[in-house]
Parts: C-alpha cells; structure tokens; sequence
C-alpha cells in the first residue's frame, strides 16, 4: 500500500512538470504574479495610506492565496475540452494522484511568488523577526490555497468561465473576511467569528506575528486550523472529483 | 513498478458488462473474450456502443454491471492501465506540448526510466516519421501527423495491449496504409490489438476475429471469413448486358435463387451506404461504381472478374451508361460456375452481349449490413 502510493506520487511529479510547462511559464501568468502584490502594495501603500508593516502580512497572504488558487479551477475544465483529462484518466495513475500533481504544481509556484511581496516588504524595511514561521506558513499555507482550488474545480463543466466566476465568488470575499487588511483584534465581534471559517485568516495572522506583531490566536493553533482545512479540503477534492468525472469524459 | 499480468491466454475477458446513462442502456451485458496476441475488431454502426465500451475497459468510463478484466486485472485498475496504450478517435495529446514532450510526459505517467524512454521516444518518432518535427508544438501537426503522434504516445509504455478507437478515420490513403502496416508488426511483436472502425476492409484485412456490436448488444463474433459464410454460401453474379433483358427469364436459369434488379441493386446500395458506415466499403471500385451495379472490384478478396468464353466480342454497348445501368441485374446462386456456364448460354441463345459480369462471395461489409439490419428487425 505505502510503495503504491510512493509510486503514484513519483507519477503526480510528471504532472507538475506538464502544469509548469502549459500553465505557470506562460508571460502573462509569470507577469500578473509579479505586478498583482505590487498593484496591491501601491494601491494601500500610496493610494489609501496604509502603514506598511501593516499592510505586508495580509499583503503576502493574498499574493499566496490567489497565486495557488489561480489555475486549478482553469486547467481542469480546460482540459476537459481538450480531453487531455481523458488521456490522463487512461494513463495508469489514480485520480488523486491527478489532482495531487495539480495541487502540487499551485503550491509550489505559490512559494515562488510569495518572494515577490516579501522582496516588496524588505525593500521598505519591514523586518521579519520570525522568518522560520512564515516560510512554514506560506509552505503550508500554499498547500492549503492549492487543495482548496481544486473544489473550486469541481464542477464538471467544459468552459473555464463558470469555474472562474465561482473561484470569483469565493476567494473576494474571503479576502475580505480574512483580517488581511484589518487585524483580527481589530475586527467586529461577529466578523471576527466569520474569519475563522477562512483559512487565509490563520496565514495572515502567522504572517503578522512573523513580521513582529503579536498573533490573535497561538500560532500553533492557526498552523494546526490550515492543516485541518487542506486535510477537509483535500478529503473533499478527491470525492467530489470522483463523483463528477464521469460527467466530464 | 507494477506487477506484470497474469497469464492465463486471455488479454480481455468481459462478461455481462454493462453501462446505462439515465434510462439509457448504452452497453447492454456483453460478454466476449479477446486472446493474447490476437488483432479483435469491434465493429457497429454509429451509437452501437463501441466507444462506450473502449472508455470502459481503458477504465476512462466507469461500468454499470458485469465484470471487466484486462491483462487478468480488473479494467480501469492501475495495474490493467500500466500494460494498456490507448489511440483514441479524437486528439487528446497536449496540443501546447511538442510531440517529444508529449512522449516524455506519458512515459513518466508509466514510469519508464528516462534513458529508456529517450531511447523509446526516438525510435517511435523515426518509425512514424516525425522525428524532424519532434520539437514541433503538436497543434502545428497536420491531422494525420496528430494521428501518428498518438499511436507513438499509446506505445511509448511500451504496452501489451493497444486499444485504437478509429486509428485511420479521416486519414489519406498514404497514412492509413502506414499506420496499418506499422500495427501489422507491431502484431508480430505478440502484442494485443483491439480495433474499432467503421471500415470493413480495415477489419477483414487485420483483424484475427471480429464482434459486431448493434444497439447495445452482440450480434455476432467469429473470424471475418466464417462471419461472411453466416450470411450464406451463395454468392452474387453482377452482370450488364448490352440489350434489355427480361428478368423473369433470368429467374428461370437454373440454379439461379434470386434476380435483384438494376434499381433494387441500387437502393440496396444505398441503404449499405448510409445505414451501415461511413467508411469505403469493400470493392466499391470497378466498373458500375455509383451506378449501384457490379460493386466489387477486384480488390475485394474472394472475387474475381470473369470472362466468357466469347467475351471478346463483347465490346462496349453502342448503348450510354444509362441503359447498361438498366441492362444490370444481379443473381444470387449457390452454384456459381453453373450459373456462369448458363448465363453464357443465355446470352447465345437470346443474342445478347454480356458487357461486363462480376462474381463476388458475401464480403464481411455484406455481413455486417445483415447482422445489424437483422438486430433491427427482430426488435
């Protein structure tokens, strides 16, 4: 059983080579993960006068989050229509080894981009007292955004439009409820109670911790919530994936 | 790695397999058995279930009922899709990939180790004549170009078994006989075919023994030669003459069972056209072509253009091609050289040139139209 699933894990890697290559090396996806954090940072920066060391964690974890959440509700219907979903269904991998290699693929371009609003926050002299803590955060905390961009994924449709509009829907307004503009000491008492059903609020207040501030919640408890979530995320991927592929092929 | 199969001769076993969408029954409990090293064709008209079937047993499609196995392992498991490739009808390949990529991508999805698979991937492409073009983004392939990138991709795992759903559908003449020839040794190599095509000559000529699918159900399966004998022992004359003839005195020649008209033969042709395939028949060349007379030219295996004893002074009528079309009739006889003999006979006594007189056997095109038209017609 373990060797299996080594063996179907070695083959999800291939699958991350194929999402690099036909997905995150393309000019405009390279170019919106370098100017979508620093839109970002001008427009709060300059355009609402935030303070910086505020604005930098809830500023990483965007970038994070909609970085590793950007292609999965794409690629999927897309190769739908393509019907390389089929071809991958007739090689010898599982389905989840499919969307391991996908989930795999987001997160770790996830981890790339995060330099961006880090080099951003460096460049304007914000200071990371607990550097460890954020590289373990955005680790996993790409792993998280990932698995959760594959239920985004789920619907079993052929246009990339529909998945895009629901991907839409959800992640703004969860950057909004997340604390990643506003601290989450700062929050309303009922919003504060929304926030924790996000993960990007767990990230965003490691975030603030690594850069010197104190964290709502222990940090363990935020690392202990995004691994809770990508464990439902992931549960919940694979079923559901399972349940809606025969729709697709 | 994976394990090898088992080995117990068979490389499909299927047995009430079954596959409903809805209310609809798409594939209704088949059973069959496909040997190692054996070239199976599944034929059956559009919507037959052939595909449904194919999706299932490379395990794309899950089954309603009935049991599946490939390779001894269950169809669809990992095990039974590690010693399978699959062409399918339509282009699947990454289309912003280039056809080397394409390859390195499917041999890691089988774990071939890289030098094997390098190795694999330059031999695949010089035999399909794309290694020029091996840097070439697959979708600046031309079609049959795509064609043969995805019979090199479903080898590259080197497989037992080859399923290919329509390899030949809408190629040239050139690249059809290519890609036949190349699973022709391939099928020396030992390895296991199975073929679905709309066309006849494409199955007679590859494939050990045929099924035919019709509505969900089998209708038949056997070897393409004793398929042809299920619809008969007789075998049809087209013969023209150069004058009217009447066809009640052909009825009367001995040994003839059946006389079909110029305007019978020709609906009958149009019915084999667009009831049974799209696809070329067999022997639709020859003279009579599009006339619906003398179908089968001397291509089509068993038949032979025959001349009577004093054929040459059968020339061309002096007639247009209208009235030889209404001058042509065929005869059904289970005694075809009689029949020939009297027919000549006939034309002497009745002073009548015989201007052209095919005989042909039930070819496996005859066979599948009957079987299909019978399914039809029971239900």
């Amino acid at each position: 059983m373990k060797n299996r699933v080594l063996d179907q894990i070695v083959r999800s890697l291939t699958l991350v080579k194929k999402d690099v290559l036909i997905y995150y090396s393309r000019g405009p996806v390279i170019l919106m993960g370098i100017l979508w954090p620093a839109i970002m940072f001008i427009s709060f920066a300059f355009g609402r006068g935030m303070a910086i060391e505020n604005l930098m964690p809830g500023l990483i974890g965007v970038s994070v989050f909609f970085t590793c959440s950007a292609i999965s509700p794409v690629a999927f219907p897309f190769e739908t229509a393509q019907r390389t979903l089929e071809r991958l269904i007739s090689s010898p991998v599982a389905i989840w080894t499919i969307l391991f290699g996908d989930m795999l693929a987001s997160a770790i371009v996830g981890i790339i981009i995060s330099a961006v609003p880090i080099l951003i926050a460096v460049g304007f002299g914000v200071t990371f007292t607990s550097p460890l803590a954020l590289v373990l955060a955005i680790i996993i905390g790409s792993i998280c955004f990932a698995t959760m961009s594959l239920l985004l994924a789920v619907a079993p449709v052929s246009g990339p439009q529909y998945t895009q509009m629901l991907a839409t829907l959800t992640k703004f307004p969860l950057m909004f409820i997340s604390g990643v503009f506003i601290p989450l000491d700062r929050l309303p008492e009922a919003a504060r109670a929304v926030s924790y059903i996000s993960p990007l609020t767990y990230f965003t207040d490691i975030a603030r911790y690594a850069t010197g501030h104190s964290s709502y919640l222990p940090i363990y408890i935020d690392y202990l919530a995004i691994i809770a979530f990508t464990i439902m995320f992931w549960i919940l991927a694979v079923k559901l994936h399972n349940m809606t592929l025969p729709k697709r092929v | 790695m994976l394990s090898k199969s088992t080995n117990n001769g068979l490389a499909i076993e299927v047995n009430g397999l079954t596959k409903t969408f809805g209310n609809f029954t798409a594939v209704d409990g088949i059973s069959f058995e496909v040997f190692r090293g054996e070239f199976f064709g599944f034929l059956g008209p559009n919507g037959a279930g052939k595909t449904t079937t194919i999706r299932m047993l490379t395990g794309i499609i899950g089954k309603s009922g009935g049991e599946a196995r490939v390779m001894g392992f269950p169809a669809g498991s990992i095990e039974a899709k590690q010693l399978s490739g699959v062409v399918p009808e339509q282009s699947n390949v990454y289309m912003d990939l280039s056809a080397w990529r394409n390859l390195m991508m499917t041999a890691g999805l089988y774990r071939i180790p890289s030098h094997k698979a390098r190795e694999r991937a330059e031999d695949l492409l010089k035999q399909l004549g794309l290694y020029e073009r091996k840097d070439s983004l697959a979708r600046e392939y031309s079609m049959g170009m795509r064609k043969r990138l995805l019979l090199a991709v479903a080898l590259i795992g080197d497989p037992e078994i080859v399923f290919l759903d329509e390899p030949t559908s809408g190629l040239d003449v050139q690249s059809t006989r290519f890609i036949r020839s190349l699973l022709n040794s391939l099928r020396r190599e030992g390895k296991t075919f199975f073929l679905t095509t709309h066309n006849m000559n494409e199955a007679a000529e590859m494939c050990s023994r045929v099924a035919i699918i019709n509505q969900g159900k089998l209708v038949a399966m056997d070897t393409p030669e004793n398929l042809r004998i299920v619809v008969g022992k007789v075998s049809m004359i087209d013969v023209t003459f150069d004058k009217p003839v009447s066809e009640e005195e052909l009825k009367g020649i001995p040994g003839v069972m059946r006389v079909e008209s110029s305007q019978a033969i020709e609906a009958a042709e149009r019915m084999k056209a667009t009831t049974a395939m799209r696809g070329p028949g067999p022997g639709r060349m020859g003279p009579g072509l599009g006339g619906g007379g003398a179908p089968r030219g001397p291509g089509s295996p068993g038949m032979g253009k025959i001349q009577g004893p004093d054929m040459s002074q059968f020339g061309p009528s002096a007639n247009g091609e209208k009235q030889q079309a209404a001058n042509r009739f065929r005869l059904h006889t289970e005694d075809t050289g009689g029949v020939i003999v009297a027919l000549v006979d006939f034309s002497r006594q009745n002073n009548v040139k015989m201007n052209i007189m095919n005989v042909s056997p039930p070819s496996l095109e005859d066979a599948f139209v009957m079987l299909t038209a019978e399914a039809k017609h029971e239900e």
